[in-house]
């Protein structure tokens, strides 16, 4: 089959433009092909000068998320084949500053991933004499779903919230935050609130469910938004109806 | 960061939304479609006696103060999400609506 | 080689660039004619209070066809918000039975169950 498809891709190369602008490409159809396998193609045959990040190409690193026909994917994630009628239209991230063409800047989600403090924290500290943390299969299911992010940020460019408001703590921080809650072993809830119960943690929330839908590892951040802002006003209720009930 | 005092806007508008969502639509059937066609009526005597009764003082408070303010709520994020700008215009008009019909409920109710 | 990271500025359509959002803001509007309805009620509340005559004005109103159609495009909007608050219920608050989690269907069941029953009640009340 000697088909072609055509990518349109958002260029930026900061030392010589002033803004972004659209190149187009035209590549071989294949039937296997995800969109990253074109932009593979792109950079070894035909315009060196493409960037973008990718590294495992099987959907687990997080690396690879764009803009793909205006909605957040995976490259690696995207078949040729659903996109094979029209022009692919390719862009970084939304919601993100723009490094160079397809790598967006994403430090100020490294800092909201760490000011939710995802690690267990625990009341008394723990000797290694101790012995080791025990869990139970039913523990573990309490959480274990979102301990599958991986870091992709499809739902930062989904969530209109973000877009909105880029203090916004945002779905994937939110969604670690919560598992860290669940997990039997953690002490930390009431650590973690300052961030995660301000108003620009779950508050900012509105429930519009794009990060969920997006997610390619169904992580369901969504769900443990609105999971904590019923607990975060439980606490708060609590806290001020039975002052000093939880010390 | 600070703590947000956000729960005590969105718990009632939690609370409002299931209240909306178990008994508007009915009310509205039978206020819009069921009185209109001459299907059922709601006679003065009927209604004042269960204005009058305490129960029902609780209850017709209950279906009008939450589902108001959980519109309120709502309706002030929207307004933000349109850029209409979430500042001391949007918050004034939007729960200052709900605090009147709810003074407003409560004031009729007390009076009945 | 210097830095010079593009900032891409959100437009105030934004919602209005894929249906997803679209539906969104249908969903969050729905809330406006909930509130509309509540405001109805309440002016129903204060003619009850104003004694007979008053209140079989505002029963005239509501058969009125002005009153008809708001109160049809109110019904249409109310529903359409139990359909989605139902829906999106099993996410804010998971249930766990005897070990398992209780799957969201029979959630967003019950719910409906329980909206089948308060309908009735009231209907009932209301002397259907």
């Amino acid at each position: 089959m000697s088909e072609n498809v055509t990518l349109e891709i958002l260029r930026y190369m900061p030392e010589v433009d002033s803004e972004p602008h659209f190149q187009t490409y035209t590549i071989p159809y294949r039937d296997d092909w995800v969109v990253l396998d074109g932009l593979n193609y792109i950079k070894d045959q035909v315009d060196a000068t493409l960037s973008y990040r990718w590294s495992c190409h099987m959907a687990i690193c997080g690396s690879c998320g764009m803009m793909i026909n205006g909605e957040a994917k995976l490259a690696c994630h995207a078949f040729l084949r659903d996109y094979r009628h029209g022009v692919i239209r390719i862009e970084p991230l939304d919601h993100f500053p723009i490094e160079r063409d397809l790598v967006i800047v994403m430090d100020s989600f490294m800092e909201k991933l760490s000011s939710v403090k995802p690690y267990v924290i625990t009341q008394e500290k723990k000797l290694l004499s101790d012995g080791e943390n025990l869990q139970t299969p039913l523990q573990l299911m309490a959480f274990k779903q979102y301990t599958l992010c991986i870091n992709c940020l499809l739902c930062y460019a989904a969530c209109p919230q973000c877009g909105l408001n880029e203090k916004f703590v945002g779905p994937a921080a939110l969604a670690l935050a919560h598992r860290y809650n669940l997990d039997s072993r953690d002490d930390g809830k009431e650590q973690r609130a300052d961030v995660v119960a301000s108003n620009e943690g779950i508050w900012e929330c509105t429930f519009v469910g794009a990060c969920s839908e997006v997610c390619p590892k169904h992580v369901d951040p969504a769900a443990a938004i609105q999971q904590t802002k019923i607990s975060a006003s439980l606490d708060w209720f609590k806290a001020r109806l039975m002052p000093g009930a939880d010390r | 960061m600070a703590r947000s005092n956000k729960p005590i806007l969105w718990f009632p508008f939690a609370a409002g939304g299931l209240v909306a969502a178990l008994i508007i639509p009915v009310l509205i059937l039978i206020t819009g479609v069921l009185v209109p066609l001459g299907l059922l009526h709601l006679p003065y005597e009927k209604m004042a006696a269960f204005a009058h009764n305490p129960i029902g003082k609780l209850i017709l408070f209950g279906a009008v103060a939450l589902p108001a303010w959980h519109a309120a709520h709502r309706l002030r994020m929207t307004a933000h999400d349109l850029g209409l700008g979430g500042g001391v215009v949007v918050k004034t008009i939007c729960y200052g609506s709900a605090w009147v019909l709810i003074v407003a409920t409560a004031v009729t109710l007390i009076m009945v | 080689m210097s830095r010079r990271p593009y900032i891409r500025k959100v437009e105030r359509g934004w919602w209005l660039g894929h249906r997803r959002y679209v539906v969104y803001m249908i969903r969050e509007l729905s809330s406006l004619f909930v509130g509309l309805y509540c405001a109805l009620l309440v002016l129903g509340l204060v003619r009850l209070a104003q004694g007979r005559a008053a209140w079989d004005g505002f029963l005239a109103v509501l058969s009125s066809p002005l009153g008809v159609l708001f109160q049809l495009i109110c019904l249409a909007f109310a529903a359409y918000h139990s359909v989605t608050w139902f829906a999106l219920t099993p996410k804010a608050m998971p249930l766990a039975l005897r070990g398992e989690p209780v799957p969201p269907k029979a959630i967003v069941g019950m719910h409906y169950g329980v909206w089948a029953v308060v309908s009735l009640v009231v209907l009932i009340a209301a002397g259907i």
